[in-house]
């Protein structure tokens, strides 16, 4: 069911154009940047984008600065939402069911297939946005006087390899973070037969979380907001790595998965399916 | 085949499906009518497992649904409510994916289910165009090769000639009839009196929800003990044959009368031109209107 998955996943030219368009912002920037030549003084604007004009094999860490609080999650609350709306959506859901495909199977291969498409599309815009930033920026050999060495934010100098690691760890903790959020346009997805519904109120929950950071009388609740430590990535770029809210945010998000999954598993297995 | 005792299931207050004691029995060719709204589709559906039944039991293939339900779909082709395909994929692409989607089946037979599957419902010719550009038709006859891409020993249809022309009707008829003769038993609901009529052996009525009717076919259409004459001596014949007419309606002539052999000579013997006799057997519509009522697409002023 898995392959089966990945097949539609692949075949699909939604799945591509949205992840042409998570590359396509970066990219706007970069060409901006580089054609006008004004960078945004440091500790303004978004995150790294002063030190990528110095040096462009850092732009990959500022465009997952970019596509991180609002496209991303976009993309994935269309993905996750549309995986059992839209096959109910489309008629295909009672077939599949029919054929038969136990439940509990179609819906942890759409997990599988949910998480592909997070590696996928995060992959797809790093390599894209450093093929972008090099070229544009160059690697900033003569800033730090080792090509292919950025300053961390805390000001110490990473070697190419210590910033492929920490890139690297980066991406895996956004991808787990993007997990946390889809598992729950997932859970939206079994409620409603609209992809669409599921995918509004997905991003409902993203909007209301994030207003809630902002409110001081919710500090309460912040460690539990599903959007509180998807910021903490930039921590693996600091000298030495912030521990504290990766470790956090990591547990967060698992707990995300878990619940809402187990939601979505109890609500999906017991339904009728009128679609 | 299938049976089912007091099968009901309820939608809030609504009861879609009232006490069902259903009796499909292997080499079948079941005609399950009943008017829009009757109930019919959730039956279906909850025979595939789909909807959970509010109480009853359901045996389908002599195992209980759904708590057996891999074992029995992977035995039965199914067409619910329309068919249904990826719009941005082919035909052929839809059946692989359904087709890779469950258990049983080698992969490298799989090509070859396909494409027997496509034969035998007429699109065998059928270009890589998306289902998307389809007609109506062309994706009822997809939907039919979905369901007899597994070689099914049983076939539940919903309404499988929706969408077709005449020629096509025909054509899927006949393709029915061939594998009921080759040993599928054949499920199909419908609304259309004729197709059941041409098709089926056994027949179901469904009405509100409820069981109305399950007989054999020839059983409904059994002769009434009436006999139709249709003569230019109508007149006369009310005479002969004082207290035996029950209608007389132009030239056409309603008798009781057990035999239409004897009755005839009767008749010609006293002079009278006959243009036509036969027995009057009930039609299938006869028996629905008798025993259904509007379906629930009809509102009318209290």
């Amino acid at each position: 069911m898995i392959t089966v998955e990945l097949r539609k996943l692949v075949f699909r030219p939604r799945v591509w154009l949205s992840i042409v368009l998570l590359c396509a912002v970066p990219a706007l920037v970069a060409v901006l940047l580089s054609v006008s030549d004004i960078a945004p003084p440091p500790g303004q604007g978004g995150a790294f984008l002063s030190a990528v004009m110095s040096n462009g094999s850092l732009f990959p860490a500022a465009a997952l600065a970019m596509v991180l609080p609002v496209f991303l999650p976009l993309a994935v609350a269309v993905y996750a939402g549309d995986a059992i709306a839209g096959e109910a959506g489309t008629g295909t859901l009672r077939y599949l069911l029919a054929r038969p495909v136990g439940r509990s199977r179609l819906l942890s291969a759409k997990l599988v297939a949910l998480a592909i498409y997070i590696v996928l599309a995060v992959l797809i815009v790093v390599v894209t946005s450093l093929a972008v930033g090099v070229a544009l920026f160059g690697t900033g050999a003569e800033a730090v006087g080792q090509a292919g060495a950025v300053t961390s934010l805390s000001g110490a100098t990473l070697g190419p390899a210590e910033l492929t690691v920490r890139l690297l760890a980066a991406i895996g903790y956004i991808v787990v973070s993007m997990l946390g959020f889809g598992t729950i346009a997932l859970f939206f997805s079994t409620l409603s037969d609209s992809a669409l519904g599921a995918a509004l109120a997905s991003l409902a929950v993203l909007i209301a979380s994030s207003i809630l950071e902002t409110l001081d009388a919710a500090d309460p609740i912040k460690p539990y907001l599903p959007t509180n430590y998807w910021l903490s990535w930039i921590d693996f770029f600091r000298d030495p790595i912030l521990w504290h809210n990766v470790d956090r945010g990591l547990l967060l998000q698992a707990g995300y998965i878990v619940v809402f999954f187990g939601a979505a598993w109890a609500n999906f297995g017991t339904k009728d399916i009128t679609s | 085949m299938i049976v089912t005792r007091g099968l009901t299931k309820r939608y809030g207050r609504v009861v879609a499906v009232d006490g069902v004691d259903l009796d499909v029995r292997e080499g079948d060719r079941y005609g399950f009518l009943g008017p829009n709204g009757s109930g019919k589709t959730t039956l279906v559906r909850l025979l595939l497992g789909l909807v959970y039944a509010t109480s009853g039991e359901i045996e389908v293939l002599d195992m209980r649904m759904p708590a057996r339900s891999r074992a029995v779909l992977q035995q039965i082709g199914a067409l619910v409510e329309g068919p249904s395909a990826y719009p941005h994929l082919s035909g052929r692409q839809n059946l692989a994916l359904l087709d890779a989607a469950g258990p049983g089946g080698r992969r490298r037979s799989r090509k070859g289910r396909i494409e027997d599957a496509l034969e035998q419902v007429g699109l065998a010719g059928v270009d890589r165009r998306p289902v998307r550009a389809y007609s109506l038709g062309m994706r009822q006859r997809l939907g039919l090769a979905a369901a007899l891409l597994r070689e099914p020993r049983l076939l539940i249809l919903d309404e499988p000639t929706n969408g077709l022309d005449p020629r096509g009707i025909r054509e899927i008829r006949d393709l029915l009839t061939r594998l009921n003769e080759a040993g599928t038993t054949v499920f199909l609901s419908s609304h259309l009196l004729s197709e059941v009529e041409q098709l089926c052996t056994r027949v179901g009525i469904v009405d509100r929800g409820r069981l109305v009717v399950q007989e054999s076919l020839s059983t409904l259409q059994a002769p009434t003990g009436h006999v139709l004459v249709d003569t230019p001596d109508a007149a006369r014949v009310a005479t002969i044959l004082d207290g035996q007419v029950i209608s007389r309606d132009g030239e056409r002539l309603v008798i009781r009368h057990p035999d239409p052999a004897a009755l005839n000579a009767t008749l010609v013997g006293e002079g009278i031109r006959v243009s036509a006799i036969g027995e009057q057997r009930r039609t299938l519509e006869d028996v629905v209107l008798e025993v259904t009522g509007h379906g629930n697409d009809r509102v009318a002023r209290p």
